[in-house]
């Protein structure tokens, strides 16, 4: 039977993770917890003059949370802080369940997650990584 | 089998003909006659107990006081001034460590706190030391969940006023024995506080044989409504211990200046009390007596069986705890390898099936273990063959469904 828990696109991440090793030339790193299912990821970012030079993640949680984070580490390497933050403004848009088309199309494989607003017991899985870099990427007053 | 078995008087599975719970360990569901018996308080009965002139009043403290009459027996304390209605366990361990450890323990003493106690065991004991100064140490488990009586033994030293322990693990399922440990607690003049949440609804639980100091437990484990739970303790210790909530009808005289408080066990009784709550706790305990814990004990360990031997034959799936299946009390603990337990649960829920997952309120004891957390299923009576069965099928396709191959 056509089986798959979660999406295809998710199970990969969370079988083959691309980022998750450790990150010698880390600027930064922080943990994120989610106490009650007992995720937790702690990120490694390389900040060069406002540039995510390279990233990865560290730690346990169950797929939805490391193929999140996977994904995400996908698509912000390379990017500006701000454009990181603008994608972390999408993808809670997305779990909100108000995200357009368009902007949908942004997000590229994270577009996998969308359906997880539907299971609430996961939104703070889902959230974990993309939170994280937020606090880690947030200007600091 | 004892037609109270059936799941047919609890009308939560009429309400969900394909549910099939397997969280009994966190709460149980409630028979038809514990909901009749709350109903029925509330519409015959109903006034505030212990406070009024009057016949409904009379009627109220009545079913309130024939309900600690009920525990009292089940567990066979010596007085009903031993026995105290508390919120849950959590509450009654609250109770135990803000009133008996601030008056008994001091900076230089110690406290020994079994590594696989439930956190309602452990965090009044963890910050009791803490405003204390007092020392926290922690008893380490076998592999098995069980501490033997040498490593309590070698764990207590001269100033450990306290032991704080689980009778049955609600990770494991272990049964420890708590007569000996009370026996070599006592010689060392240490008490021994025994948290009952996951004994007392599935063995026979005797305060007399297994002379603890302190027992507690919640009734909404044991098919009572929640928000009603049990502090026993010792007569001579729980009089000299200071009320831990103030207010209504704990008191005997008040004062601008100052009170006299009531006598055991209105003393740790502050305020309108959960008779409701009471009535169903009563009715449940007359449930669990008229089947009889030979029956119980009998249905759960065979469920317990059933679906251990079918859980060791399926690749990747681990059990925690004793590898013998009667020693699981109807708690099976387990990880599935590569799968967290997080999905294996929202696997189980895709298909109707109600298990937990995490560290089951017991952080440090999986630390301990070297593992994150784990899923839990774990058994009641009215559970059936066909429950188990529905488990088992699903179990199978937890690795498949989460990607791995074969």
């Amino acid at each position: 039977m056509p089986d798959n828990f979660y999406d295809e696109v998710l199970l990969d991440h969370n079988l083959h993770p691309q980022h998750l090793h450790e990150l010698p030339c880390a600027t930064c790193s922080h943990a994120g917890m989610n106490p009650s299912c007992g995720d937790e990821i702690t990120l490694h970012l390389s900040l060069q003059n406002g540039v995510i030079e390279d990233a990865s993640y560290t730690g346990v949680g169950c797929a939805i949370s490391q193929a999140s984070a996977d994904i995400m580490l996908d698509l912000v390497i390379g990017k500006t802080e701000e454009e990181a933050l603008h994608l972390k403004a999408l993808f809670s848009k997305m779990i909100a369940g108000e995200i357009t088309e368009a902007e949908l199309e942004e997000l590229e494989e994270a577009g996998a997650l969308q359906n997880i607003a539907k299971m609430p017991a996961r939104v703070k899985c889902a959230m974990l990584g993309w939170r994280t870099l937020e606090h880690m990427l947030a200007p600091k007053g | 089998m004892h037609k109270l078995l059936n799941k047919q008087n609890f009308p939560v599975f009429a309400q969900y003909p394909g549910l099939v719970y397997l969280d009994n360990s966190a709460t149980e569901q409630k028979p038809q006659a514990v909901l009749d018996a709350v109903s029925h308080y509330y519409c015959a009965e109903n006034a505030n107990p212990l406070r009024g002139l009057y016949d409904l009043s009379v009627k109220a403290t009545e079913a309130y006081e024939s309900a600690r009459a009920a525990v009292r027996d089940f567990i066979g304390a010596k007085s009903e001034r031993e026995i105290i209605f508390t919120r849950n366990a959590s509450e009654s361990l609250n109770l135990v460590a803000y009133s008996y450890g601030r008056k008994h323990i001091r900076s230089g003493d110690a406290i020994l706190v079994a590594i696989s106690e439930h956190h309602s065991n452990l965090l009044p004991w963890q910050i009791l030391a803490k405003e204390t100064g007092a020392e926290l140490h922690y008893l380490e488990c076998g592999r098995d969940g069980l501490y033997t009586t040498e490593a309590l033994e070698a764990a207590l030293t001269p100033n450990t006023k306290l032991f704080a322990v689980a009778q049955i693990s609600n990770v494991f399922g272990s049964e420890q024995p708590i007569r000996e440990f009370a026996e070599i607690c006592h010689r060392n003049g240490t008490v021994i506080v025994c948290d009952g949440a996951q004994s007392v609804p599935h063995i026979p639980v005797s305060v007399k044989e297994l002379d603890v100091d302190f027992l507690v437990f919640s009734g909404h484990k044991m098919l009572a409504p929640m928000g009603i739970g049990v502090l026993y303790g010792k007569e001579s210790l729980l009089k000299a211990m200071p009320p831990f909530l103030y207010g209504g009808e704990m008191i005997e005289y008040v004062t601008r200046e100052s009170a006299t408080f009531a006598e055991l066990p209105h003393k740790f009784e502050a305020g309108t009390v959960n008779a409701g709550g009471a009535a169903g706790l009563h009715a449940a305990i007359d449930y669990i007596r008229e089947i009889g814990f030979a029956e119980i004990r009998q249905a759960e360990t065979a469920l317990t069986v059933r679906a251990f031997d079918a859980m060791v034959q399926i690749p990747g799936v681990r059990i925690l705890g004793s590898q013998n299946p009667y020693a699981h009390h109807g708690i099976l603990s387990f990880t599935v390898d590569g799968v967290h337990p997080h999905d294996i649960a929202a696997i189980f829920d895709a298909d109707g099936i109600a298990i937990r997952a995490g560290h089951h309120c017991a952080q440090p004891l999986h630390r301990f273990l070297g593992i994150p957390s784990s899923a839990r299923m774990s058994i009641a009576f009215y559970n059936d063959d066909a429950d188990i069965d529905r488990f088992i099928e699903t179990l199978k396709t937890v690795r498949r469904r989460m990607g791995y191959a074969g």
